[in-house]
C-alpha cells in the first residue's frame, strides 16, 4: 500500500517535471511555430537567477518564484525583438538562429560565471508516507507544474489577451486586419514562454544544481513532449507529458533508469506513428 | 560532345581534387593533413543530409545515428574479422538495412515535416543512451567490448584487402578520403541528373501533385533516406579509421544539429554548399579551440546569429546569386 503511494507520487513527479520543462517551449513553438532551440539555456538562465541571488542573501521562495521568472522573461522579450522577429515564417532559420544563441549563452555562462557547480541539498525536508520518506520539494514541484497549466488554461480560455492570443494563433493575418497589433501579442508571447522557461529552471535548480552545459539534458525531452503533443499545445502537452511522464516512471521502477529514459523515447515514436500529428492531431481538438 | 559552363567546372573540380590528392601529402605537414582529412570525412557526412534534406525534402535530425551505426558495425566486425574489407562492407550495408526498416515506418505510416524530425532525433537519442549503458565486460559482440560511454578504443584502420599486414598510413587514409568524397559528390550529382533525382525533386516541390502523376512518393523518399544512411555509414567508418576511435556521443543532439548547420550555411539544395559550409565550420572550431582567443561556442554562436540574419540563404545560393547579378550588368 504504502510502495503504491510512492509510485504514484513519483509517477506524478515525473509528469509534472516534464511538463514544467516544456510548457515554456510549447507556448512557443504552438503560438508563433518557432522551435526554440535556447530553451535549454533559458532553463539554465532561470537555475542561475535562482542560486545567485540566494547566494546574495534573498529569499529563496522570491528568487524562484518572482526574479527567475521575471528575469528569463525579459530577456526573452529582449532576444524575441533582436533575432526572432526578422526571421518569422522561416523555420529553419530560427532553428540555426536560436541554436547560436544557445552555444552564445552557453559560451557566455562557461566564461562568466565557470564550470563550478554550486551545490544546494532541496528545501523543506520530507515527510513519511508509512515506511517511505520523500521530499516534500517533490509535493512542491507537482503543485506548481498543476497551478501553471490550469492558469495557461484559464487564461488562453478565459481573459481577453487569450481570446486575441487564439485568435493571432489561428490566422495571424485576419487578427492584424481586425486591428490586433500581431508583433506585440508574439513579443507578449515569446516573454510569456521565456517567463515559463525561467520558472520551471528555477524550480528544478535546487535539485538538479545548475551547470552552463545543463541545458542539453532538457532540450530533447521537451522538444519530443511538444511535438508529440501536437497542434494544440496546452492540452497536447499536457496529455504527452503524462503519457510519456508515466511510461518512463513506471518503466524505471521495474528495471532502472536507462531503460526507463529508452521506453519514454520509444512511446514518443510509436506514438508519433499511430498519431501522426501528434495527440492532438486526433484527440482533444477543442482544446487550447 | 558539347560541354555547358557547369560541366566545365566540374571536371576542373574533378581535377583540382585529383591533383590535390596527389601534392598535398608531399607539401603539407602530417598534422595539417590529418586535419584535412577529417573534414573530408565529415563532409561525406554532410553531403549525406544534403543530398536527403536539400533534394528529398525529408529532414532528418538523426543523421548521425547511421553515422554512428556504421564506425560501430566496422569496429564491431573488424575485431572479430581482424580484416577490414567485410567490416567496411557491414558499415554501409548495417545503416541501410536500418534506414530502411526505420524509412519504412515512418514514409509508408506517412509521416512527414516536424514530426519525422522527432522522431529520426528519438532514434537517435535511444541508441546514444543504449550505448551509453554498456560500459560493463558483459556487453560483447563477439571479441569486443561495446565500451558504453567510454567508446571503443585501439579500432584497427584499413588494411589493402586480403592482407591484414597492408594497413594504410595517415597519408593514404587522407587521399581514400578525399577520393571518396569526390565520388559520393559527383555519384549524387548522377543521381540527381537521372530520371530517380528529378522525381525526387518534384516530390520534394509538390508530394500530391507527384503522386497523381502516378509516382510513389513513399518509394522515392524511402530509396533516398536508404542511400543517404549508406553514405553517411561510409563516412561512419572512416572516421572510426581516421581516430582509431568511436564514442557513443555520435549519437547525441549536439552531433546532429552540428550536420544540419552546416548544410543551413553552405546552403539548403546544393551539394557544393554542404561540403563549403563542413570545412568552414569544422575549421574555424579547430582554430578558436587551438588559439584559444575566444570561447568556441560564444564565438560560434555569434556567427550562427549574424550569419542566420544577413545571409540567409546560405554561401553558395547567395554567391550564385551575386554572380548572375554582376554577368547581366557587365551585359
Amino acid at each position: 500500500m504504502d510502495f503504491a503511494a510512492i509510485v504514484l507520487v513519483q509517477v506524478a513527479y515525473a509528469i509534472a517535471s516534464l511538463a514544467l520543462i516544456s510548457v515554456g517551449l510549447a507556448v512557443i513553438y504552438g503560438m508563433m511555430k518557432v522551435i526554440n532551440f535556447a530553451h535549454g539555456e533559458f532553463l539554465m538562465l532561470g537555475g542561475y537567477a535562482v542560486i545567485l541571488p540566494v547566494q546574495a542573501g534573498v529569499n529563496l521562495w522570491i528568487a524562484m518564484l518572482i526574479i527567475a521568472p521575471l528575469a528569463v522573461g525579459l530577456f526573452g522579450i529582449v532576444v524575441e525583438r533582436l533575432i526572432i522577429r526578422p526571421l518569422y515564417g522561416r523555420v529553419i532559420d530560427t532553428v540555426l538562429a536560436t541554436w547560436g544563441l544557445s552555444l552564445l549563452l552557453i559560451g557566455l555562462a562557461s566564461a562568466v560565471l565557470g564550470y563550478y557547480q554550486e551545490g544546494s541539498k532541496p528545501p523543506l525536508g520530507s515527510v513519511a508516507i508509512g515506511a517511505y520518506r520523500e521530499s516534500v520539494y517533490t509535493f512542491f514541484v507537482i503543485g506548481v507544474a498543476t497551478a501553471v497549466m490550469l492558469a495557461l488554461y484559464l487564461g488562453l480560455k478565459r481573459t481577453r489577451f487569450g481570446l486575441i492570443a487564439r485568435g493571432t494563433m489561428q490566422n495571424p493575418a485576419m487578427a492584424a486586419a481586425v486591428g490586433v497589433d500581431t508583433g506585440k501579442i508574439y513579443a507578449a508571447t515569446f516573454g510569456l514562454g521565456a517567463a515559463l522557461s525561467g520558472l520551471a529552471g528555477g524550480i528544478l535548480a535546487p535539485i538538479s544544481g545548475v551547470v552552463p552545459v545543463i541545458g542539453a539534458t532538457y532540450i530533447a525531452k521537451a522538444f519530443i513532449t511538444v511535438i508529440s503533443g501536437g497542434a494544440t499545445v496546452l492540452v497536447g502537452t499536457a496529455a504527452a507529458a503524462t503519457l510519456l511522464g508515466s511510461v518512463n516512471q513506471i518503466v524505471t521502477f521495474v528495471t532502472g533508469p536507462v531503460v526507463g529514459e529508452v521506453a519514454l523515447l520509444a512511446a514518443a515514436v510509436i506514438l508519433l506513428r499511430l498519431l501522426p500529428a501528434g495527440i492532438t492531431g486526433r484527440l482533444f481538438r477543442g482544446g487550447v | 560532345m558539347k560541354l555547358g559552363v557547369s560541366d566545365a567546372g566540374r571536371l576542373a573540380l574533378a581535377a583540382a581534387g585529383v591533383a590535390a590528392m596527389i601534392v598535398l601529402p608531399r607539401v603539407v605537414e602530417l598534422f595539417t593533413l590529418v586535419e584535412l582529412a577529417v573534414f573530408c570525412i565529415l563532409a561525406i557526412l554532410a553531403l549525406s543530409l544534403a543530398f536527403v534534406w536539400g533534394f528529398g525534402g525529408i529532414l532528418s535530425f538523426g543523421q548521425s545515428a547511421f553515422f554512428g551505426l556504421g564506425g560501430y558495425a566496422y569496429a564491431l566486425a573488424i575485431a572479430n574479422i581482424g580484416e577490414s574489407t567485410v567490416p567496411i562492407l557491414l558499415g554501409i550495408l548495417v545503416p541501410m538495412l536500418f534506414a530502411v526498416l526505420l524509412g519504412y515506418f515512418m514514409f509508408y505510416g506517412r509521416i512527414s515535416d516536424v514530426y519525422l524530425a522527432v522522431i529520426t532525433l528519438t532514434v537517435s537519442l535511444i541508441f546514444y543512451h543504449l550505448i551509453n549503458s554498456t560500459s560493463g565486460p558483459d556487453y560483447m559482440i563477439g571479441k569486443a567490448r561495446l565500451g558504453g560511454h567510454n567508446g571503443i578504443p585501439g579500432i584497427p584502420p584499413i588494411n589493402l584487402p586480403g592482407d591484414p599486414a597492408a594497413q594504410l598510413d595517415i597519408a593514404v587514409v587522407f587521399q581514400v578520403s578525399l577520393a571518396t568524397l569526390l565520388l559520393v559528390y559527383f555519384g549524387l550529382r548522377a543521381l540527381l541528373a537521372s530520371q530517380f533525382g528529378r522525381v525526387l525533386v518534384a516530390i520534394r516541390e509538390n508530394e500530391l501533385r507527384a503522386e497523381l502523376l502516378g509516382y510513389d512518393a513513399r518509394r522515392y523518399k524511402l530509396f533516398a533516406f536508404t542511400i543517404g544512411a549508406g553514405i553517411a555509414g561510409l563516412a561512419g567508418v572512416l572516421f572510426a579509421t581516421w581516430g582509431s576511435f568511436i564514442g557513443p556521443s555520435v549519437f547525441s543532439i549536439g552531433f546532429s544539429a552540428q550536420i544540419i548547420i552546416w548544410i543551413i550555411i553552405g546552403g539548403l539544395g546544393t551539394l557544393g554548399g554542404a561540403v563549403l559550409g563542413t570545412v568552414l565550420i569544422q575549421y574555424l572550431t579547430t582554430w578558436l579551440g587551438e588559439s584559444k582567443i575566444a570561447d568556441a561556442n560564444l564565438v560560434l554562436g555569434v556567427v550562427f546569429i549574424v550569419f542566420v540574419l544577413l545571409v540567409p540563404n546560405g554561401l553558395v545560393p547567395t554567391a550564385r546569386k551575386l554572380m548572375s547579378a554582376r554577368r547581366r550588368v557587365g551585359r
